[in-house]
């Protein structure tokens, strides 16, 4: 189970890297072993605010469906359109190509653990 | 794993997508010990299965099983079951497990008025591994005496695995060839192991309930309590081919008889999505976009592993059940189009 020590971990299994203005917001790996095989992503639209908590798009497996969060306020800016024709990307690359959008703003308002922050929760989840 | 009529039951055990695979392409094992098997015993017994039976069990010999519907008077499923010709005074039925209890208590009330058969409920004598997939009999053959290749589909016969007795039937519940073996619940677990370690060279895997549910759905074949329940008929849900009517009175005969003649109002029908999306068990579906009322709800729906399309079945009016007539699905917040096509998605090729 990787857990990179660059990026920030919301409690609801996002992950965020935060470049300049942009927050980059993923699942991370544990989520996407929980989850399964992805086989459809339904991304937001550009342009439309999220608060933190709001439900930021569905990621489904063959067998569940299951929301992923907006882990800090913000716009759209970005969406990975290549999740469509290839949404198995979350799994086989969670914290890089299977990035899931780009927010602008900052990581303020929102509840974020480090690696081992992170790492020490799941342990916890799992016990 | 989930709890499902009193047994825990793994999802997955690994993937539930390489579990599907492996049944299309090589073979798998389910344990699906949970289903009910109910006895009917005595001299009346084939009268009495014809009583509670849409289908017609007259000229079954012994060996042979057949798919039916035990009937509501309604005309409604209480269940479907594949009925085993055990001997001349004796049918074992095997029925869903959520079921059983409901089953063996219809079936036992009716049974009450009825001379000389007798409902037994076996359920806990049998444990059933589902060994499923174009390699089945050559993973199963070494473990048996028995000629597995003069076994024909829907026969069955008692015979020995490993040194236990066992129901050795040509059946299944995936679209594969395949055998599900019914044996001592103490047996099971040593067969288990065996047949996937025999079975490993080709590829085996033990395959979970996820898998079973889109296996069966890619093969059109009806789940109870998503596609067909008491609310639901034969006609209706297009399993007319087990409805039959040269043969004497049964529970509901009237209502399928006046249904078939007259023409049911609404029908089960596959569909595939137009646009992205996955449509799933109970999401609402309109004949217009702008419909604010649902027409009916998605029976069962996925992606499907083997077609790699998002497929579903639901009820639609009649008037609306033509293969390629457009309709809708809501979706969370959209209403996404889609599009009726035939039944079944998948059939594999006979040889």
């Amino acid at each position: 189970m990787t857990i990179p020590v660059d990026l920030m971990y919301a409690r609801s299994h996002e992950w965020i890297k935060i470049e300049g203005d942009s927050v980059s917001v993923g699942i991370s790996h544990y989520a996407q072993d929980q989850l399964g095989e992805v086989v459809y992503v339904e991304l937001p639209e550009v342009g439309t605010a999220f608060a933190v908590g709001d439900e930021l798009g569905t990621l489904e497996s063959v067998k569940a469906v299951s929301e992923f969060l907006a882990p800090v306020a913000g716009e759209v800016l970005e969406v990975n359109t290549r999740l469509e024709d290839e949404p198995n990307l979350v799994n086989d690359d969670p914290y890089g190509n299977g990035w899931l959008v780009k927010l602008s703003g900052s990581a303020e308002g929102g509840e974020f653990l480090d690696a081992a922050g992170y790492k020490e929760f799941l342990e916890q989840e799992s016990a | 794993m989930v709890e499902f009529a009193g047994f825990e039951l793994p999802v997955q055990y690994t993937s539930l997508t390489e579990e599907h695979h492996a049944v299309r392409t090589r073979a798998g094992l389910f344990d699906v010990s949970h289903m009910g098997e109910i006895a009917i015993r005595g001299p009346a017994a084939l009268d009495f299965v014809q009583l509670i039976s849409c289908n017609d069990h007259q000229k079954m010999t012994v060996g042979r099983a057949q798919y039916t519907g035990i009937m509501y008077p309604e005309g409604t499923f209480v269940d479907d079951t594949l009925v085993h010709k055990m001997a001349d005074d004796e049918f074992l039925l095997v029925v869903n497990a959520a079921n059983r209890h409901k089953n063996v208590a219809y079936l036992t009330e009716l049974a009450a008025n009825f001379d000389s058969a007798d409902v037994v409920d076996l359920s806990n004598n049998f444990a059933q591994l589902a060994l499923q997939g174009p390699l089945a009999e050559e993973i199963l053959q070494p473990l048996t005496p028995e000629n597995l290749g003069e076994l024909k589909y829907y026969r069955f016969i008692e015979g020995d695995v490993m040194g236990t007795a066992a129901i050795i039937a040509r059946t299944g519940y995936t679209g594969e060839d395949g055998f599900e073996l019914y044996v001592a619940p103490s047996a099971a677990p040593g067969l288990w192991r065996e047949i996937l370690d025999r079975g490993q060279p080709h590829g085996v895997l033990p395959a979970g309930l996820g898998a079973r549910d889109t296996l069966r759905f890619e093969a059109g074949m009806s789940l109870y309590g998503n596609d067909i329940d008491n609310t639901t008929t034969p006609l209706e849900a297009g399993l007319g081919w087990i409805v039959k009517f040269k043969k004497g009175d049964y529970i509901g005969r009237d209502v399928l008889e006046r249904q078939k003649e007259e023409g049911v109002e609404r029908k089960l029908i596959g569909f595939e999505m137009n646009e992205r999306g996955i449509a799933r068990h109970g999401y609402p579906v309109l004949l217009a976009q702008d419909d604010t009322e649902p027409v009916s709800y998605v029976t069962s729906g996925t992606q499907s592993p083997t077609l790699g399309k998002a497929l579903g079945m639901a009820y639609l009016p009649i008037e609306a059940t033509e293969v390629g007539t457009e309709f809708f699905v809501q979706i969370r917040n959209r209403t996404a189009p889609a599009r009726v096509v035939e039944l079944p998605f998948y059939s594999r090729k006979k040889v």
